[in-house]
């Protein structure tokens, strides 16, 4: 790790400027490097992937790593089995993370994160400048020029994956009172306590589990429900990890799980009294705890950015994006790693993108390099011509085992654009609300489509004098394979019309 | 993705939600996410499917039918529940005519919202019933 020690990018102009160096800027500097696109990256860390040296508090990430899957490790396929790996070109460099977990499970530890974001960031080289802290933010002219603890950098064009990892607390009255997730003591030291959790999502769950051998009552609280994601089939809603908590609440096991909304917290000697008022029929009740923990959420560290113009939503106070993850109020400012939430794509069916996880955001990143590459540097990254008889079963191909379609369902798209002169030319990934809603040739999409309900299966969107229309939606497979003679069939009669006017020039 | 604080503030001056008192509006705001779009961007497409119930916070949203200007939305009003409710592709473009800040809900869950508030079911009956209202032309 030379670069830990030297200093790389020092203060000065850039043609771009990353800043982070999480999961999401590393993928994204890796791939702007294999582009030729010249950046600096700093990162207020001393070395790479600095949030997992603090959280999750119990350990392990919630994201999987399957040791054994049906693919090589250093195969495309392998990465939707491979959520923690950072995505390289070179096969020695791919699916990293099985090699440096212990086994004892396929959910990968702190630490073992971290070495997998060093050892990537290691082997390919990556440049950082760590120990630099953006301070300020202000324009001059076309730049934007970054306060730092090192200097001023200069460019026209920034990108942040500063992640979603400052605490939020809400403005009940005594809500101060309440530690926060990240300052949680350890686990021994609640033993025999009366613990009052407030929220209710994985961060909740997550400290209430690590919490059940120890405390004598735990009371996890919020107005809505809970979700769980075995229910809502998607990463929305509490893990099966973090389950257990609800099963004791359930068969009466010292976990009390109630929709209430918190009014106040007040001191009660060494105690605190917490006052709840239940979202179901008002009524009023209150707990005497021995411990108040918010967890309550986190927002972006987006410091100075919305008053030179980011607009921001949510609680999270997530920055508006474009589908190619550029401030939609301020251009120039792009984001990547898990701030990409904020960039929702059509959510279909009320789906969530996966851009708050690494297996989504990274994917993303790549998808972002291109697209500053291609709309900021003059690059032209080479599409490869599809021979007459490739379109159909590289769709189908892509919607079986394409990890960037997997990982992120209606939201990437693999696109094919159809030209009278230059035939099928393959596009690479895109986002599918920029295919959906932006100009371009006409061209054919794959993504995966997801209802909530059923399988996923393969989405055909056509693009047709800037026109698309809803998707050909083909059936799901139980085994999740799509590329029989039957699915080529009905692709093939899908498309044939389209297929005959885009490259015959005769589009409607 | 949850919603800021200060959307109960919001919505308690909404005819939709008229009949709440502060604790349900708590709970009830916490069913949606919070949403944003940039003058421009399409929130629903016509004849797409997969949509969701969309309530304005901020901004203001046009209806377009193939293209063409029908009406103008704005805060309080709300659009995409027709789809939700039968299933069907929404008829009409949602487009944010200016930054639009919307609270939304997935259309699967959309029915159990409402069985759950009763109140907000109704009210948004009135709502259903003022559209079908304006738009109905009787035979003479």
């Amino acid at each position: 790790m030379a670069e830990l020690k030297d200093k790389p990018f020092p203060p000065g102009r850039y043609p771009l400027v990353v800043v982070g160096s999480g999961p999401g800027a590393l993928q994204l500097t890796y791939s702007l490097r294999r582009l030729g696109v010249e950046h600096a990256v700093i990162s207020a860390d001393d070395a790479p992937g600095g949030m997992f040296r603090r959280w999750p508090v119990f350990q392990r990430m919630l994201s999987w790593t399957k040791p054994f899957a049906a693919f090589d490790h250093k195969s495309r396929a392998y990465e939707r089995f491979d959520w923690n790996s950072l995505l390289a070109e070179e096969e020695e460099n791919r699916g990293l993370m099985p090699s440096l977990m212990d086994g004892t499970s396929y959910f990968p530890s702190r630490p073992e994160m971290e070495k997998g974001l060093v050892t990537f960031a290691d082997r390919t080289g990556l440049r950082v400048r760590y120990g630099c802290r953006w301070e300020t933010t202000r324009r001059e002219g076309d730049d934007f020029v970054l306060g730092t603890t090192d200097g001023e950098y200069v460019a026209p064009a920034v990108v942040f994956g500063v992640g979603v990892a400052e605490p939020w607390v809400p403005s009940s009255p005594g809500m101060e009172h309440a530690a926060h997730y990240g300052q949680l003591r350890p686990a021994e030291t609640y033993r025999d306590r009366r613990v009052f959790i407030v929220g209710k999502q994985n961060s909740g769950f997550e400290i209430a589990s690590g919490l059940l051998q120890w405390a004598r009552q735990i009371v996890i609280a919020s107005p809505s429900p809970t979700k769980l994601s075995v229910n809502t089939r998607s990463l929305v809603g509490v893990r099966a990890r973090y389950v257990q908590p609800y099963e004791d609440s359930v068969l009466t096991g010292g976990v009390v799980i109630l929709d209430a909304s918190i009014e106040a917290v007040e001191r009660n000697g060494d105690a605190f009294r917490v006052k709840t008022r239940s979202a179901l029929d008002g009524s009023a009740m209150d707990f005497d705890a021995d411990d108040v923990i918010a967890a309550t959420g986190f927002t972006s560290p987006l410091r100075d950015l919305p008053q030179l113009g980011v607009a921001t939503f949510g609680q999270s106070r997530l920055p508006a994006q474009t589908p190619f993850w550029e401030s939609a109020t301020l251009p120039g400012i792009y984001f990547c790693g898990t701030i990409n939430q904020g960039s929702l794509g059509l959510r279909k069916h009320g789906i969530p993108s996966n851009s708050g996880a690494v297996q989504g955001y990274r994917y993303n990143a790549r998808v972002l390099a291109q697209h500053l590459a291609e709309t900021r540097f003059g690059l032209k990254v080479p599409r490869r011509k599809l021979e007459p008889g490739e379109l159909i079963p590289l769709l189908l191909a892509e919607a079986s085992r394409g990890p960037e379609l997997w990982h992120q369902r209606s939201y990437l798209a693999h696109v094919v654009s159809l030209d009278p002169d230059q035939g099928m030319l393959d596009e690479g990934f895109q986002p599918l609300a920029h295919f959906v809603d932006g100009h371009g040739p006409d061209a054919v999409a794959v993504t995966l489509e997801y209802n909530g309900r059923d399988d996923p299966s393969p989405a055909i969107y056509v693009r047709q004098n800037n026109e698309v229309k809803e998707p050909n939606v083909l059936a799901p497979h139980p085994l999740l394979e799509f590329e029989s003679g039957l699915y080529q069939e009905q692709l093939a009669a899908a498309l044939r019309g389209v297929l005959d006017r885009s490259l015959s020039g005769r589009t409607p | 993705m949850d919603v800021r604080d200060d959307v109960v503030e919001i919505i308690a001056g909404f005819a939709l939600f008229a009949d709440l008192s502060a604790p349900e509006l708590d709970r009830v705001v916490r069913m949606f996410d919070e949403a944003w779009f940039a003058e421009g961007e399409r929130v629903l497409r016509q004849g797409f499917t997969g949509t969701g119930f969309y309530l304005i916070l901020d901004g203001s949203a046009a209806i377009r039918i193939d293209g063409v200007e029908k009406s103008v939305l704005r805060p309080g009003d709300y659009f995409g529940e027709i789809s939700c409710l039968l299933g069907v592709p929404p008829v009409s473009d949602i487009v944010a005519q200016r930054p639009l800040r919307c609270l939304v809900m997935a259309a699967s869950d959309l029915q159990g919202f409402l069985v759950a508030n009763p109140h907000v079911m109704f009210r948004l009956l009135q709502g259903e019933a003022r559209k079908l209202r304006s738009t109905t032309k009787w035979p003479s």
